[in-house]
């Protein structure tokens, strides 16, 4: 009963405190103290309800319980982060958004090319490519490399459609001024058109790191090594070890908000000058 | 429409390269074969074989197709529609578990949006929430979900439309804030010079004013939706429906079924995310938006 109290408890005060904050003036630690404080509220509620109705293991495992497992298993969590992320993800990711930008720049050259590839790309970008995991898988095996190649194909059409329109981004004003300096196509594309498409690619690129990781961890379903994130998840359910495939989960969200964020600070860098970066600030 | 010239030559482009890779994966095990029965291949003969195999590493689109039709408009001729062999009787699980989904997805999306932006509460402290919600991989979660829903005994078509609406819900609310808030600020005063209540305002100029921000985010929703579906049945141990098609090819190495499944759901996704086109352009028009 008590911890049922303290759900509601702790509901009561984080809303209360959520109002007494939106009252206050937008300033930069509010914006990040409200977030924050609804998460803590959340997983207060969580442990209390888990723990006051006595809810299974099983079924839903308590925040602490998770965040001790974690503690735990890290050895086996690294191994399937190196293993997931850094050898299946991060690779194909590369690889992909490399060669979807480099792909795009090649297209844009040709105008037939692009009206042909457009359309096909846009409809390819809403498959579920997913799909295509089983087959990559028997053709690249078990191991990482069959996870690259899943994300590789996710990555690139998002972030090709996205720069080919990107490249376009540059107004005919300006690309003429270019020629008024006799700029060559190579200067143009890299002084002007690449840094126009800029706030475009990042945004593919953004799409892509979600759907990398995705990738591969749902590729790890159809066949993978005994190590690895979606097979430790797989298994871990089959065993109903929840709490290892929480910890799990964990690791998931922290490397995707970590790629998500890490991708926007890059973009922040670069696109400075673009009115909605500047907003902000 | 002038595009449709080279669309068609890439579409082909495609296709031809389709049965290149097709010659080049399969020819090892042509080989294997023609070593093995002592024979040797003449360049026509490599060329049929490698497109006619039982089994191949990639399958060439024509034998795609017979499997497509072999197990659709075959089965609806023998009048076994709905057999469980039959494509069509997967291809409606799944699409039965996306369509809920979606609606789930897109009711919850609107109601987060309609909150976020008549509560500020909700907007700075929900709102950071919804958008970390998609950095985090959540089909990692899908086979977790089914099998806890089905050991509080939820079983069926509801854990799958769970997954679904998870990954619906969210263009559809990022879409519908915009939306919501597109109104000019000289629009919002209008309405209140003309004394209109904050229900009259949302339902005349607001929500009007959003219905391109909602179709847009719409057909995104659907196509996430359906990879949400598929990607449900995979834990389920390939009971039915498209994703478990997928499971079972990959478990028997029957290639052929597995791309069968696959080029059903992507049409199932042109197909559907078509319809969201046409009645975006309907609706659009009549509203004299478009």
């Amino acid at each position: 009963m008590g911890w049922i109290l303290f759900a509601v408890g702790a509901w009561i005060v984080g809303w209360a405190l959520n109002v007494r904050l939106a009252r206050l003036a937008p300033s930069r630690a509010v914006r990040l103290a409200m977030p924050v404080l609804f998460g803590v509220t959340i997983i207060a509620i969580w442990e209390g309800v888990v723990r006051g109705f006595d809810v299974s293991a099983v079924l839903l495992p308590a925040p602490s319980v998770i965040a001790t497992t974690f503690a735990a298993s890290t050895a086996i969590l690294w191994e399937d982060f190196v293993q997931t992320v850094i050898k299946g993800a991060l690779t194909g990711y590369i690889i992909g958004c490399g060669s979807a930008v480099l792909t795009a720049i090649a297209i844009d050259r040709s105008d037939f090319l692009r009206r042909g590839l457009m359309p096909v790309g846009n409809f390819v970008a809403a498959l579920p490519i997913v799909g295509m995991a089983p087959i990559l898988v028997m053709w690249f095996g078990f191991d990482w490399q069959s996870k690259a190649a899943v994300v590789v194909v996710m990555v690139f059409f998002p972030v090709l459609v996205n720069t080919v329109e990107g490249l376009q981004a540059a107004s005919a004003m300006q690309r003429d001024l270019m020629r008024t300096y006799a700029a060559s196509s190579a200067t143009t594309l890299l002084k002007l058109r690449l840094p126009m498409a800029m706030p475009f690619i990042f945004n593919g690129l953004k799409i892509a790191t979600t759907l990398a990781l995705i990738g591969a961890i749902v590729a790890e379903f159809f066949g993978s090594p005994i190590r690895g994130m979606g097979f430790r998840i797989s298994v871990s359910v089959g065993q109903l070890a929840l709490d290892l495939v929480w910890a799990e989960i964990v690791v998931a969200a922290l490397v995707g908000s970590a790629a998500y964020g890490g991708v926007a600070l890059i973009e922040r860098v670069v696109t400075f000058w673009h009115p909605s970066q500047r907003a902000r600030s | 429409m002038r595009s449709i010239v080279p669309v068609l030559t890439v579409v082909g482009v495609i296709f031809a390269l389709w049965y290149a890779a097709a010659i080049w994966l399969n020819a090892a095990w042509a080989y294997d074969k023609a070593k093995r029965a002592d024979v040797a291949l003449s360049t026509s003969e490599l060329v049929a074989d490698t497109w006619s195999q039982e089994k191949p590493r990639l399958p060439a689109p024509h034998q795609v197709g017979a499997e497509i039709w072999k197990t659709t408009g075959a089965m609806v001729a023998k009048g076994r529609a709905f057999s469980k062999r039959s494509l069509i009787y997967h291809s409606w699980i799944t699409l039965s578990a996306t369509l809920l989904g979606f609606a789930l997805g897109t009711g919850l999306g609107i109601l987060l949006a309609v909150g976020i932006v008549y509560n500020t509460v909700m907007d700075r402290s929900v709102m950071p929430w919804v958008i970390t919600s998609q950095t985090i991989p959540i089909l990692a979660l899908a086979p977790m979900i089914i099998v806890v829903l089905n050991a509080v005994g939820i079983s069926g078509l509801l854990p799958k439309a769970m997954i679904s609406m998870y990954l619906s819900f969210f263009p559809v609310v990022v879409g519908m804030v915009k939306g919501l808030r597109s109104p000019e600020v000289m629009q919002l005063d209008q309405m209140r010079t003309w004394n209109a209540s904050a229900s009259q305002t949302f339902w005349r100029l607001r929500l009007p004013a959003s219905m391109p921000y909602l179709f847009a985010s719409l057909k995104v929703g659907m196509a996430a939706s359906l990879v949400g579906a598929i990607v449900g049945e995979l834990p389920t141990g390939a009971v039915a429906g498209l994703g478990a098609r997928l499971l079972a090819g990959s478990y028997y190495g029957q290639t052929i079924q597995i791309w069968s499944a696959l080029i059903m759901a992507a049409a199932l996704a042109a197909v559907l995310v078509a319809i969201i086109g046409v009645i975006q352009r309907v609706t659009l028009s009549r509203m004299g938006m478009a």
